[in-house]
């Protein structure tokens, strides 16, 4: 007989960490899965203090606020069921679960998906040597195993990611020989650039990498500027001695199980991709499945804890936990911070697109 | 090209010109800058966040709402203790004292990069490029716990370096 709980959440990141919180401060039996060994998503590779207001946790590093949401979630009852894929969602919100060396069922009242994103790649010539790699994967090496993945870095891509990790690289001792980024603008916060720059990294914008050279791994890297279609122009070659290329060129939802549950889909370029259309409880187009965080749209850590903390009080309020008065108070609260950190000229497209999201849900 | 005169702006370069700073409501005028030590906040972008605005316990930071608003600084009210540098979480407020003495002017930074210098070392002071523009004095390093693993690095430059200065050159690594 497959094993039950009132809610399941996958994904133990910031989104989904929030939202077992919430469900389990309601009263709901809560269980979070994730395929790694340790929750906290990304949360513990954030070590730079978080925009914000103070109801966002601004000014504390991303690590502190991951630390704080594991013990948030033990003291609200949160089981956690670590190194579990979630290999499948089947009818009636049962969950397939594959552990150690076997498989079983988990059925839920409520599902909360908050898988996240993974991050895109680039091809060019030289893009399988040794050297080439994510952003995050960056980011985990230094930060998870404390690995150094090179000492000279040409980082590819000046969003929030590409400029944060730059920074880390250096804080970590490595030096980074620049930045690039097709667009004619830095795409991430100027602070977060201006941090970069500072400590002596070209930022370059309108200039590609065209292609990474070695024999073994990565000796150098051939970046060009491009015109405003991306055409690389003639003449404008440069080699960089590098042992290490990082891609931070956008993130994609990770939307499978969404797609097996049938839920419906929109195509928003602007939040990564293929988006499962939601309301504004977070439930999908399936009664009973929620999304939250990256899954839901790209956007960053505190929106992602902000729209899981939505997911679960919703969830936690369809299963009588929350009375529909203290549920929605509550919501209406989640609401407001998440609309404040989607305003202004970073946050606007974000807004406009997450509405959409809305109304094609309501059309569905 | 020195940053100073890159005329790029922050979108494309990183470094935000002087015309954005000139704009910004944080950026203290002349006349305020020669009454003693006091904030200069180089926030030019209207991202959600206002940790600053409670830092300052005299109320000289202004965000209000929405918090997407560009802090205000009330540079009367300022009395240069630097609370709210380490508070920044985009490393955009300084402190510059332009009555450190006759010819050298002080400017606090946030720093976050080992190893740091001690007090008494002579490092190189670098612009808002990167690029070293002198040979600068430490004065002061403040790394309370309350800062939270952000130092504040003081250094003396010459007087007419104290608004180009904004970091100094990472020192190198042992080994």
């Amino acid at each position: 007989m497959a094993r039950k709980t009132e809610i399941a959440v996958v994904g133990a990141g910031p989104a989904g960490m929030a939202a077992a919180i919430e469900a389990g401060r309601a009263g709901a039996r809560v269980i979070v899965i994730d395929e790694n060994q340790r929750p906290g998503g990304q949360l513990f590779k954030q070590i730079h203090k978080f925009f914000g207001s103070e109801a966002h946790r601004a000014g504390t590093r991303g690590v502190q606020i991951g630390l704080d949401l594991l013990r948030e979630a033990e003291e609200a009852g949160v089981a956690t069921l670590l190194d579990t894929v979630v290999y499948g969602i089947f009818s009636d919100r049962c969950l397939g679960l594959a552990r150690e060396h076997h498989t079983e069922e988990l059925e839920a009242d409520a599902v909360i998906l908050a898988t996240g994103a993974s991050e895109n790649a680039l091809a060019f010539p030289g893009w399988t040597l040794p050297g080439v790699m994510g952003a995050g994967a960056t980011q985990t090496l230094i930060h998870i195993h404390r690995v150094l993945p090179g000492k000279r870095a040409l980082m590819v891509g000046a969003g929030n990611v590409g400029l944060i990790v730059s920074y880390q690289l250096l804080q970590a001792g490595a030096k980074v020989v620049a930045v690039v980024e097709g667009l004619p603008a830095i795409g991430g916060y100027g602070v977060h650039a201006s941090k970069v720059r500072r400590a002596g990294v070209p930022i370059l914008t309108g200039h590609t990498v065209l292609r990474a050279e070695g024999r073994e791994g990565v000796e150098r890297a051939v970046i060009a500027r491009v015109d405003e279609n991306w055409k690389p122009i003639a003449g404008t070659e440069r080699t960089l001695e590098v042992d290490t290329i990082c891609l931070a060129v956008g993130l994609s939802p990770l939307a499978e199980l969404a797609w097996m549950a049938g839920c419906e889909f929109r195509y928003i370029p602007a939040l990564g991709g293929w988006v499962p259309l939601h309301d504004g409880n977070m439930e999908t187009t399936r009664k009973g499945i929620y999304v939250a965080g990256d899954l839901a749209g790209i956007e960053e850590a505190s929106t992602a804890m902000e729209e899981g903390r939505l997911a679960g009080l919703a969830a936690a309020q369809s299963l009588g936990h929350l009375t529909r008065e203290r549920g929605e108070k509550k919501k209406g609260e989640v609401h407001k911070r998440l609309a404040a950190l989607r305003m202004g000229s970073f946050g606007e497209g974000r807004a406009i697109s997450k509405e959409q999201i809305l109304q094609a849900r309501e059309t569905v | 090209m020195k940053g100073e005169t890159e005329t790029g702006g922050v979108r494309k370069t990183g470094i935000p010109s002087m015309k954005e700073l000139r704009a910004s409501p944080g950026y203290p005028g002349p006349e305020l800058l020669a009454r003693g030590p006091i904030a200069v906040i180089e926030c030019v972008q209207d991202i959600p966040c206002n940790p600053c605005e409670a830092a300052c316990r005299r109320g000289a930071i202004h965000v209000g709402n929405p918090i997407t608003n560009l802090p205000v600084f009330y540079g009367e009210k300022c009395n240069g203790c630097g609370n709210c540098i380490p508070v920044c979480p985009g490393q955009a407020i300084f402190l510059v004292d332009m009555t450190y003495s006759e010819d050298r002017a002080s400017v606090s930074f946030p720093y976050e990069f080992l190893p740091m210098p001690a007090k008494g070392d002579i490092v190189e002071g670098v612009n808002r490029a990167g690029e070293v523009v002198c040979r600068a004095e430490v004065l002061r390093v403040q790394k309370p716990k309350r800062f939270d693993h952000t130092a504040v690095i003081t250094v003396a430059v010459p007087k007419e370096l104290a608004m180009e200065v904004r970091s100094m050159k990472r020192l190198k690594r042992e080994g």
